[in-house]
C-alpha cells in the first residue's frame, strides 16, 4: 500500500536519461595503482592530516582526524605508502587543487582490525561518537557529517525519511543500489531510527524505479520494520530534503530553518547503506557508489574506493566516445563542470557525465527579463526568482537576502523554464558566496575591533598601575629620606639607587610582553611544529639556550 | 470640566514619569554616529588614515573633520557605505592611497630573536610569543596592517597576500554577455 503523497509547488520534468545506465548490475572496481585522498569530501572543517610521505598505511587506517564539530575522518582506501601530501587537483566548482594524501596500492590490501558497533545496546544518541571516526558523510550531495546529524539535539526527531528520490536525470546510483542491496540499507534505516529516537521511517522513491521500490519493500517486510515505502511522482526536484519530506508529510519547513527543525531527518538511502556497513562490519566509509553515463561506451554504475582518480572510472566505463567535450560532476541541473579528470572519486559525487554537444547544447545567449514569471512558478521554494535575478544582478545583495535568497535551493528550475535563458542560478551562487565571505568578514573585523579596544584597556590600566607604583616609592622615600636627614650624603645615594632599582623594574615589565596564556591546542600545535623544526635546523642555538 | 482637567493632568503626569523613567533607562552613551561609522570601518587598525586606529579616525568623520576617502584597507565599497550613511558624495581615493589585496605577516621562524617587539606593535594581538620564545602569528587574526615589518629588529616579518583557496574561494559575477544584441558592433 502506497502512503499518501501531498502536493508541492513548483518543479518541472525535464527528459530522465536514466535508462542508459539503470539497467547493468553494479561494477566493483577493481584495485588501482594510486589513490588521491583529499582531506575535505565533507563539508565544514577539513580533516586534519595524520601521515606524511613514506608513511606505510592499512586499508581503513585514519589519515585524517575530524577538526572540530563539523567535519569527518579521513581513511586509506587501501593499505601501501603514502607517497605525497600536497594539493592536487579535485572536483570542485572553482578548479582550485586542495590538500590531498597520494597513496601508492601496495596490491595487499591489507585492513586494519576493524569491530563492529553494539548499537543496539547504546541508548539513543550515544552512536554519534564512535560514529565520529568513521567518516560518514550524506551522500546525496551536501556531504554533511553523518555523526552530526544523528545528534542533532534540539527537536525531538519523530520521523526518519529515507531519500530515495533521486530526481536528477541521468543519475542512477541510489535507484541500483536499492535494486540490490535493499535490506542492508534497510539495516541501516532502522540504526538510525534507533539512534534518533525516531518512531517511525518513510522512504520515498520517484515512480520511474518501480524495481527499487519493490525491492526496499521487500526488505522493509522481510525485516519487519515500522517503516512505509511512499512512491512519489517523478518530478524534479522532489528529492530535495524539504521537498521530499513536505510530498511524504505534507509538513513545509519555514524559512529559514531545516527539516530537523521540524522533527525530521532525512537521510540518503547511500548514507544508510554506508552506515550499515560502518556499524555492523566496523568499515569506515572507503567507497561508494556512483554512476558515470552520458557519452561514454558502457554508462555503468561503479562502486569504487574514495580517491579513485575519476579518469579510471571513466575507463571502467567503456571511455569516452569520440565527441566528449568535457565532463559534468552531479546531475546536469546541479552539477559543475570538472576541470580535470586526474581529480578523484570523493564522498560527494553521485555522478559522473561525459558531455557532447548533442546531449547538452550551449546555451543561447542571454536576453533580458521579461518577467513572464514562468520561473516563480516553476520554483519549488515558492521564491521570486526574477527578483532575485534583479537584485544579485545590481549587486544588491541586502534586497536578495531580503528576498529569502537563503531558501533558494539552487536546483536550477528556474533557469531551465527562464524563455530568456538567464543563468539565473550562477547569480544566486554569486550573491550567496559574496554575502557569506562578507559576513565571515564582518566577523572577523568584530574580534578585531574588540580585541584592539581590550588591549588599549590593558595598556591603560598598565600605565595606571605604573604610576601608583611609583607615587607609592616617591612617598616611602620621602619617609626614609626623614629618618636619615641628619646625613644628608647616605639619603642622596640612597634615591640614586632607589630610582636606578626603579627604571630597571619599569624596564623589564615593559619587555616582558607575554602572549602565550591563551593558546588554542592548535595553535599551541603549531607552535611546537616550529620549535621542532628550528631545533633541527640550528643546533648551533642549543647551547646559547 | 473639573474631572476632565483631573483626568488630563493625571494621564500627562504619567506619561511625563513613563518618560522621564524611559530617558534614564535608554540614556545614550558615547558617541552612537561614531559607533555606526566604526561599524562600517574594517578594523584594521592599520592608521593609513592619518589616525590611530579606526575609532578615533571615526569619531573624526562623525565630527565631520575628516573625509570619507582615506581607509584604504576598506576599499571602494568602504566609501560607498560611509557616503550612503553620512549622506554624502562618494569620492575616489586620493593620489597615491589605494587598496592592496588582503595579506597577511608571516615571521621568519629560523630568524625570530623573541624581542616581543612586534606584538607590542601588532594592535589586534594577532602575535603569540613571550620574551626569548619564537614569535608566531595567527594568520586568522592578523588584519594584515604591517606594523609589525618594521619594528623587528632583525627584519624576519615579511607579508604575504592571502591566496584564493577551496575554502575562501567565491562564486564569480556571471560573465554571459545579458545584451549580446548590444554587444555587437
Ligand atoms: S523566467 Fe526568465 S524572463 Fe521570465 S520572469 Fe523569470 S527570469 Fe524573467
Ligand atoms: S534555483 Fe532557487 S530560485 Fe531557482 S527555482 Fe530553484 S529554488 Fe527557486
Ligand atoms: S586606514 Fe586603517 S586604521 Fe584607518 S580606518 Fe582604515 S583600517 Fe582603520
Ligand atoms: S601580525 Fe602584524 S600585520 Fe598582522 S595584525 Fe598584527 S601587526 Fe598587523
Amino acid at each position: 500500500m502506497n502512503g499518501k503523497v501531498y502536493p508541492i509547488p513548483g518543479g518541472l520534468h525535464p527528459a530522465e536519461h536514466k535508462a542508459e545506465s539503470n539497467a547493468r548490475t553494479i561494477l566493483v572496481a577493481p584495485l588501482a595503482e594510486r589513490y588521491i585522498v583529499p582531506l575535505r569530501q565533507h563539508l565544514g572543517q577539513a580533516a586534519r592530516v595524520l601521515v606524511q610521505a613514506g608513511d606505510t598505511v592499512l586499508k581503513g587506517q585514519i589519515i585524517g582526524t575530524p577538526d572540530g564539530h563539523i567535519s569527518a575522518a579521513v581513511h586509506a582506501p587501501t593499505s601501501g605508502r603514502v607517497l605525497a601530501v600536497e594539493p592536487r587537483p579535485v572536483a570542485h566548482p572553482s578548479g582550485l587543487p586542495d590538500l590531498c594524501v597520494v597513496i601508492e596500492a601496495d596490491g595487499a590490501d591489507t585492513a586494519v582490525e576493524m569491530h563492529p558497533i553494539d548499537w543496539r545496546n547504546l541508548a539513543p544518541g550515544e552512536l554519534a561518537k564512535p560514529l565520529a571516526a568513521m567518516g560518514l558523510a550524506g551522500q546525496g550531495g551536501a556531504v554533511f557529517p553523518s555523526h552530526v546529524k544523528l545528534a542533532p539535539g534540539g527537536t525531538a526527531i519523530e520521523t526518519l525519511i529515507l531519500n530515495g528520490a533521486e530526481c536528477e536525470p541521468w543519475i542512477t546510483c541510489d535507484d541500483r543500489l536499492m535494486r540490490e542491496r535493499a535490506t542492508a540499507i534497510m539495516q541501516g534505516a532502522e540504526i538510525m531510527r534507533h539512534t534518533l529516537g525516531a518512531k517511525r521511517i518513510l522512504v520515498g522513491i520517484e515512480d520511474n524505479k518501480p524495481q527499487a521500490a519493490e525491492a526496499m519493500r521487500g526488505a522493509c517486510a522481510q525485516l519487519k520494520l515500522a517503516a512505509r515505502v511512499t512512491v512519489v511522482p517523478t518530478r524534479y526536484p522532489s528529492g530535495g530534503a524539504k521537498q521530499l519530506t513536505q510530498l511524504l508529510t505534507g509538513l513545509e519547513t519555514p524559512s529559514g530553518k531545516i527539516s530537523t527543525d521540524i522533527g525530521i531527518q532525512v537521510f540518503n538511502v547511500a548514507t544508510a547503506y554506508a552506515l550499515y556497513r560502518a556499524v555492523e562490519l566496523g568499515e569506515p566509509m572507503l567507497s561508494r557508489v556512483v554512476s558515470v553515463t552520458g557519452h561514454v561506451a558502457e554508462p555503468h554504475n561503479i562502486e569504487a574506493r574514495l580517491g579513485t582518480p575519476i579518469v579510471d572510472l571513466i575507463r571502467l566505463a567503456g571511455g569516452d566516445l569520440a565527441g566528449v567535450t568535457g565532463h559534468i560532476i552531479g546531475g546536469p541541473m546541479m552539477g559543475f563542470d570538472l576541470d580535470d579528470t586526474a581529480a578523484p572519486l570523493v564522498k560527494s559525487v553521485n555522478c559522473v557525465i561525459a558531455r557532447n554537444p548533442a546531449l547538452f547544447p550551449r546555451h543561447p545567449p542571454a536576453m533580458p527579463c521579461t518577467r513572464c514569471g514562468q520561473c516563480a512558478l516553476a520554483c519549488p521554494a515558492s521564491l521570486q526568482p526574477f527578483e532575485l535575478y534583479w537584485h544579485a544582478k545590481a549587486k544588491n545583495l541586502d534586497k536578495a537576502r531580503a528576498y529569502k535568497l537563503f531558501d533558494c535551493i539552487e536546483c536550477g528550475c528556474c533557469s531551465h523554464v527562464c524563455p530568456s535563458h538567464i543563468p539565473l542560478v550562477d547569480y544566486y551562487r554569486f550573491a550567496k558566496s559574496e554575502i557569506v565571505a562578507a559576513d565571515r568578514a564582518k566577523q572577523a573585523a568584530e574580534g578585531a575591533r574588540q580585541r584592539h579596544e581590550f588591549q588599549l584597556l590593558r595598556q591603560e590600566r598598565e600605565k595606571q598601575e605604573k604610576a601608583a607604583r611609583l607615587g607609592k616609592k616617591a612617598s616611602e622615600r620621602l619617609e626614609a629620606g626623614a629618618v636619615a636627614a641628619d646625613d644628608p650624603e647616605a639619603a642622596r645615594k640612597k634615591a640614586i639607587l632607589d630610582a636606578a632599582i626603579a627604571r630597571a623594574k619599569q624596564a623589564k615589565e615593559t619587555v616582558q610582553a607575554k602572549n602565550t596564556e591563551t593558546l588554542t591546542p592548535e595553535q599551541q600545535r603549531q607552535i611546537d611544529a616550529i620549535e621542532a623544526r628550528r631545533q633541527a635546523a640550528s643546533p648551533a642555538t642549543e647551547h646559547e639556550a | 470640566m473639573i474631572s476632565a482637567i483631573i483626568v488630563m493632568a493625571a494621564i500627562g503626569l504619567v506619561l511625563g514619569m513613563v518618560l522621564g523613567w524611559a530617558e534614564l533607562k535608554f540614556k545614550v552613551t558615547g558617541n552612537p554616529l561614531a559607533d555606526k561609522i566604526n561599524d562600517i570601518l574594517p578594523q584594521t587598525q592599520c592608521g593609513q588614515c592619518g589616525f590611530p586606529g579606526c575609532r578615533p579616525y571615526a569619531e573624526a568623520m562623525a565630527k565631520g573633520e575628516a573625509d570619507i576617502n582615506r581607509c584604504p584597507p576598506g576599499g571602494e565599497a568602504g566609501i560607498q557605505r560611509l557616503a550612503d550613511l553620512l549622506g554624502v558624495e562618494v569620492k575616489p581615493f586620493g593620489a597615491g592611497v589605494a587598496p592592496k589585496p588582503k595579506s597577511v605577516a608571516i615571521i621568519d621562524e629560523n630568524t625570530c630573536i623573541g624581542c616581543t617587539l612586534c606584538i607590542q606593535a601588532c594592535p589586534v594581538d594577532a602575535i603569540v610569543g613571550a620574551s626569548k620564545q619564537l614569535h608566531v602569528v595567527v594568520a586568522d587574526l592578523c588584519t594584515g596592517c604591517e606594523l609589525c615589518v618594521t619594528p623587528c629588529p632583525v627584519d624576519c616579518i615579511h607579508m604575504e597576500v592571502v591566496h584564493e583557496t577551496v575554502n575562501n574561494w567565491k562564486w564569480r559575477y556571471p560573465v554571459v554577455p545579458i545584451h549580446p544584441e548590444r554587444a555587437a558592433p
